[in-house]
């Protein structure tokens, strides 16, 4: 099938055809054609089949609003659901498929609803399915989802790319219509930074659709001239293809610029979309306004759309719905879409006026007071039937009916900031209230500036005043004469009758839908959306809303505005989850950040685990191991027996300055900072504000107005960040200054009874690190290696000798390999995480899991260290009664009675012979391992009065996994109980 | 000397620099850096010190300012990072701290950070991508700490709209290029 209904005129390119499928059919457009308008003109009326009756259904706009022309764009891996044919712009191969159909979309099995449409009224399902309850998840919410709903997704990943990204404006411009480009040459011309978006992909807004002239110049050819203006300013940015989706907060406005949509595929490594954040000093809404519809019985056949809708296939597109058209109107736009169409050389079957005083015409017949009642045709209208005002009826062959009801300013971003529009009776439409998002001004059709010349005078006055308010002087520019007739609209929302007439074609809501819901009591505007379904889906009831409303506004016998309106919020057309995403997808979900010997672990093999944003080596696999607790095992008992190495950069590091940072650590750590003296260092722990145990950490005095301060790798952040505040707002008066120095230093834990002999191959030999001169808990700023600046702490997490050696972050790849090699020797051994973990916890110290956001330091057995001699974060509250029971909860430590079981972490402790329920609850476990030094599993958890119950027999019961096994309560510390060890 | 040797923060022996279309990205590894903070009563004396050793009164917030051999960048209130040489400052903390004395805190910075300068007619548009800062309206000198692709970041206009620094934690070196390279090739 050729074009059969091309016809002549429009901004489409004739030198080129495209081809491009429908439904496996094969045929053929223009470049500036939309999908849409490439069917149209190829005689296809029928797009899709309804939400739920499965009804047939062609476009009913030329644009973003669409409810009914959704389709599946392109196939594979970059199929688009619910896609509107009305703005996917064509390209040579795209292809597309209608939705929502078992079989044909000419013969829809689901077409049966249609004839049981008694039964699915509002409320259908909430009624119906409720019983049996079980049957809902299993049987009734599939068959349902099968036989509703819209498109489906390939499954496969997004081949494509998106990108954010972010602007900054004086003036936004949200629509590039009439008063959109006159405002922006306003704007431009003035030098302001300006932003001109719309969503289409030729600017011009109506301008392209419409016959009447603006001086001598036709719409299209003024829109651009005006916007090569535009392009040739540096002060200005036009972006086409571009949805501003969004207020939001300060003037901040989200934008979706489908950069390669109009293509086969994006070029390589270019995004599909982008996703803007643009900052605005002032907007300037010109988003126009969506044509209504007259709802009426059978009103959603194929081939009826809006009178807009119609010019715009015809002037911009040359691409006629039906040879005979028939006009229902409210209003003289009716009468223009006849003459434009009688223009094209389209017969006018009639115009159906409903108002008594319809304008004349010689050149086509008009029915003045005269409704449509009724259509017919199956798969697109063959004839409409009118209601005479002398009560007669009368039947009218066409193939398009073009419904005129008016128009409805496009006010959704005015509201996105809860602010509601008001009601003008005289365009009976709402109209942007006094409540606009921050900076925002509205202009053009959208202020309810119906007429092209009002519409281009208050696109330049309101930038004039936008520009005033930010101090910048621009000058009204010389506008052109055109168009300016006034509406003259009598309001009609739906033809009373007895069929059905659709309200919202997407989600298939009729007038009696809303009668019955005014009838079960849903006569809230908000009750009424969510029991009718009335105004959601992709087209959010941008053609709908009102007419629901009106015919609740009937039935309440209230008027529209008293009726209310429901919430717009953002966005304003859909946008796909994978813009929201932008490159935060995979292995970008975030950024990664690597340890100083990140490269070395990776040649060695390491397995990494993800800390927070971190990669650390969790253990490093060698021959011949085949699980990870082999590797673990092996780790562990290498550097008890000797030495071994583990890269510890990870852990926060904070540089505390200042003559008064003693007094500050004082004060946020809940023991004593004042005496430690330089050289030396000390383990800390600060509480939170209500006495529960935040974070700790080692707290190193490099002089005496210098401290280096230790945090967990988890809490680096949170730690900082509250010793900010306590810097900033607690404290103002202390003379402290602090900075993260994390990742300017390389650090290195070195552990085992031979960790001194292998640092004493590093260290300069000017530096004496014998047990005498660096005893345990000391630290200095020394050099290794031959002179490279480092920092030695003496401090042990594990129970053996063991120090931290930090080196400036560029060394540290070469510090690990020489570490290594030098303790080649001593079969020194690298170790991960893992195996760090299974000796803090022979250790018996405490970790994040322990420090879990409710333990105390008297939970944790450092109840004496909270300093009853000065007052720090915390202390105060600590001492709370309730945190203080003589059963509270201690740490201890616990192995099971037969040293062949294992018990898992989390699982809870009962009594030997109670009843596993939460009264006899006796605690849990925080952390269990595998001690390879010991031959058997242990672990650490709280336990009421653990203290004194050490030799007690437990159930360890894990409900999660069904598994139980009987611990013994031991002392926490498994491994070095007494300390000599690590005070070798 | 030591016997050490040093690894870019991308991982190599030297630093990479990567042309794509028309911008260069470039890692800069021959910087020191360390920050200072003015402590509490000291103003004047700091004033006097700082004046002494830069030769200028430190930048006021927003601005970084090339002072002979050193870079002045405001940091947050009260606190300033200076660049200098690696090669002739590589212990920039000690020679900082003896300039400066009791009136401000010193700390090592230098390998703190990853350094990326990007240039090319086409930075802006990179950087719109990016960051939220106002690339396009920031003037030689101007420099502001942002977010760059979920990182917290110091972005520092060396020449308007040609030449950009982009400072990040050390340890998102590879995702901050990944994140750069992404962009260069997504702005075509």
């Amino acid at each position: 099938m050729s074009q059969i209904n091309r016809i002549a005129g429009g901004l489409i390119d004739r030198q080129k055809t495209l081809e491009f499928q429908f439904d496996g059919k094969t045929y053929q457009g223009h470049p500036g054609d939309t999908l849409a308008s490439a069917l149209l003109a190829n005689g296809v009326r029928l797009m899709g089949r309804s939400f739920k009756y499965h009804r047939p259904r062609g476009p009913l706009t030329a644009g973003s609003e669409e409810p009914n022309a959704i389709v599946a764009l392109r196939a594979g891996a970059r199929q688009e659901p619910n896609a509107r044919a009305t703005v996917a712009e064509l390209y040579d191969g795209l292809t597309a498929r209608s939705q929502n159909h078992i079989g044909r979309l000419s013969f829809d099995l689901l077409a049966v609803n249609d004839l049981l449409s008694p039964f699915f009224a509002a409320g259908f399902y909430y009624k119906t399915f409720m019983w049996p309850k079980a049957f809902w998840e299993k049987l009734y919410e599939p068959i349902i989802r099968r036989a509703a709903g819209l498109g489906s997704l390939s499954g496969q990943p997004d081949p494509d790319l998106y990108d954010k990204g972010f602007l900054h404006c004086d003036l936004l411009i949200i629509g590039a219509g009439p008063a959109g480009l006159a405002a922006a040459l306003t704007a431009g011309r003035s030098g302001a930074d300006v932003i001109l978006a719309d969503e289409d992909f030729v600017l011009g807004g109506r301008l392209n659709s419409e016959t009447y002239r603006l001086d001598e110049a036709t719409g299209a050819d003024w829109a651009r001239a005006a916007v090569a203006e535009l392009a040739s300013l540096p002060n200005v940015r036009l972006m086409a293809r571009t949805t501003v989706l969004g207020a939001f907060d300060h003037g901040i406005y989200g934008a979706l610029e489908r950069v390669a949509d109009h293509l086969p595929s994006p070029a390589a490594g270019t995004p599909r979309q982008i996703l803007w954040r643009i900052y605005t000093k002032r907007s300037l809404l010109c988003a126009g306004a969506i044509e209504r519809p007259i709802a009426f019985e059978n009103n959603d056949r194929p081939g009826i759309m809006l009178g807009s809708a119609l010019r715009s296939y015809a002037n911009r597109w040359g691409a006629a719905v039906g040879q005979e058209v028939a006009i229902f109107t409210n209003n003289d736009e009716g009468h223009s879409t006849a003459r434009d169409l009688l223009a094209k050389g389209l017969r006018i079957a009639a115009v159906i006026d409903s108002r008594a005083d319809a304008p004349k015409s010689t050149a086509y017949e008009v029915l003045a007071g005269a409704v449509v009642t009724n259509t017919a045709g199956r798969l697109g209208l063959r004839s409409v039937t009118v209601g005479l005002p002398n009560g007669q009826s009368r039947r009218i062959d066409c193939q398009a009916l073009g419904v005129s009801g008016g128009w409805n300013p496009n006010v959704h971003l005015t509201c996105h900031q809860r602010g509601r529009p008001s009601w003008d009776a005289g365009l009976a439409a709402f109209v942007p209230g006094a409540n606009l998002p921050m900076g925002m001004s509205v202009a053009g059709a959208a202020m309810g500036q119906m007429s092209t010349t009002a519409a281009l005078a208050s696109g330049a006055a309101a930038a004039v005043a936008c520009l005033a308010d930010l101090g910048v002087s621009a000058s009204l520019p010389k506008l052109p004469a055109t168009e300016d007739s006034p509406l003259r609209l009598t309001p009609l929302f739906h033809v009373p009758g007895k069929g059905r007439a659709w309200l919202d074609q997407q989600n298939d809501v009729t007038v009696k839908d809303v009668k019955l819901a005014h009838q079960e009591g849903y006569i809230s505007v908000e009750h009424l959306k969510r029991y009718t379904t009335l105004g959601m889906a992709t087209d959010q009831g941008k053609t709908s809303n009102i007419g629901g409303l009106a015919v609740m506004a009937e039935m309440t016998g209230k008027s529209i505005p008293e009726t209310g309106t429901t919430m717009f919020r953002p966005p304003y057309t859909p946008v796909s989850i994978a813009a929201f995403a932008g490159r935060a997808s995979g292995v970008d979900f975030r950024p990664t950040r690597l340890t100083p010997s990140h490269h070395w672990a990776a040649e060695q093999g390491a397995v990494f685990v993800e800390v927070g944003m971190w990669l650390r080596a969790q253990w490093f696999p060698r021959a011949g191991e085949t699980t990870w607790r082999q590797s673990v095992d092996r780790e562990v008992l290498a550097t008890r027996k000797s030495v071994g190495i583990c890269d510890v950069t990870t852990l926060g590091k904070i540089d505390v300055q200042g003559t008064d940072a003693a007094e500050f650590l004082n004060r946020i750590y809940a023991n004593a900072f004042g005496k430690l003296g330089v050289g030396k260092v000390r383990y800390g722990l600060m509480l939170r504000e209500d006495g529960i145990a935040m974070d700790d950490g080692t707290t190193a005095r490099l002089a005496e107005d210098h401290f280096v301060t230790t945090t967990t790798t988890a809490n680096a952040v949170g730690v900082y960040r509250h010793l900010e505040f306590c810097r900033q707002c607690l404290w103002p008066d202390l003379d402290v200054q602090i900075i993260s120095t994390t990742e300017a230093w390389a650090q290195y834990s070195i552990a085992g009874p031979n960790a001194r002999k292998l640092l004493e191959k590093i260290v300069d030999p000017a530096f004496d690190i014998s047990n005498a001169a660096f005893p345990y808990m000391g630290c200095g700023e020394i050099t290794v290696c031959g002179g490279l600046r480092a920092r030695l702490f003496r401090i042990s997490f594990s129970g053996e000798l063991a120090f931290e050696l930090a080196v400036p972050t560029r060394y540290g790849d070469a510090l690990m390999r020489r570490l290594v090699e030098d303790g080649r020797e001593y079969d020194a051994t690298v170790y991960g995480t893992e195996a760090l973990g299974v000796m803090r916890i022979e250790k018996g110290h405490a970790a994040g899991n322990e420090l879990n956001g409710t333990s105390t330091a008297l939970n944790l057995g450092m109840g004496g260290m909270v300093s009853k001699k000065k007052d720090a974060i915390g202390s105060t509250l600590s001492e709370r009664e309730g945190l203080n029971q003589p059963d509270a909860l201690r740490l201890v430590g616990f192995r099971p009675v037969d040293p062949q079981h294992n018990f898992a972490a989390g699982s809870h402790l009962i009594g030997k012979d109670a009843e596993a329920n939460a009264a006899n609850d006796q605690g849990y476990l925080t952390s269990v391992a595998f001690s390879p030094s010991l031959g058997h599993s242990i672990g650490l958890g709280y336990l009421k009065n653990g203290a004194a119950r050490t030799g007690e027999i437990l159930r360890a019961v894990n409900p999660v996994q069904n598994a139980e096994t009987l611990v013994e309560v031991v002392s926490a510390h498994f491994i070095d109980p007494e300390g000599e060890r690590l005070r070798a | 000397m030591h016997s050490l040797a040093a690894l870019t923060p991308l991982g190599g022996p030297l630093p990479k620099t990567e042309k794509i279309g028309t911008l260069t990205i470039s890692e800069i590894t021959n910087c020191a850096l360390a920050s200072v903070t003015l402590r509490r009563g000291k103003d004047q004396a700091f004033a006097v010190a700082a004046e002494t050793l830069f030769a200028t009164a430190l930048p006021a917030p927003g601005v970084w300012q090339q002072a002979g051999v050193y870079g002045l960048i405001w940091m947050g209130p009260d606190q300033w990072f200076i660049e200098a040489p690696f090669a002739s400052h590589e212990d920039i903390a000690q020679i900082l701290k003896a300039g400066l004395g009791d009136s401000a805190s010193v700390t090592e910075q230098t390998d703190g950070w990853v350094r990326f300068d990007v240039q090319g007619a086409r930075v802006v548009d990179l950087l719109e991508r990016l960051c939220p800062a106002p690339s396009r309206r920031m003037q030689t000198g101007a420099a502001t700490r942002t977010l760059l692709e979920h990182m917290g970041c110091l972005v520092i206009c060396r020449e308007t709209a040609q030449h950009f620094s982009l400072l990040a934690p050390r340890s998102y070196a590879k995702s901050l290029a990944h994140a750069l390279t992404a962009a260069a090739r997504s702005i075509g």
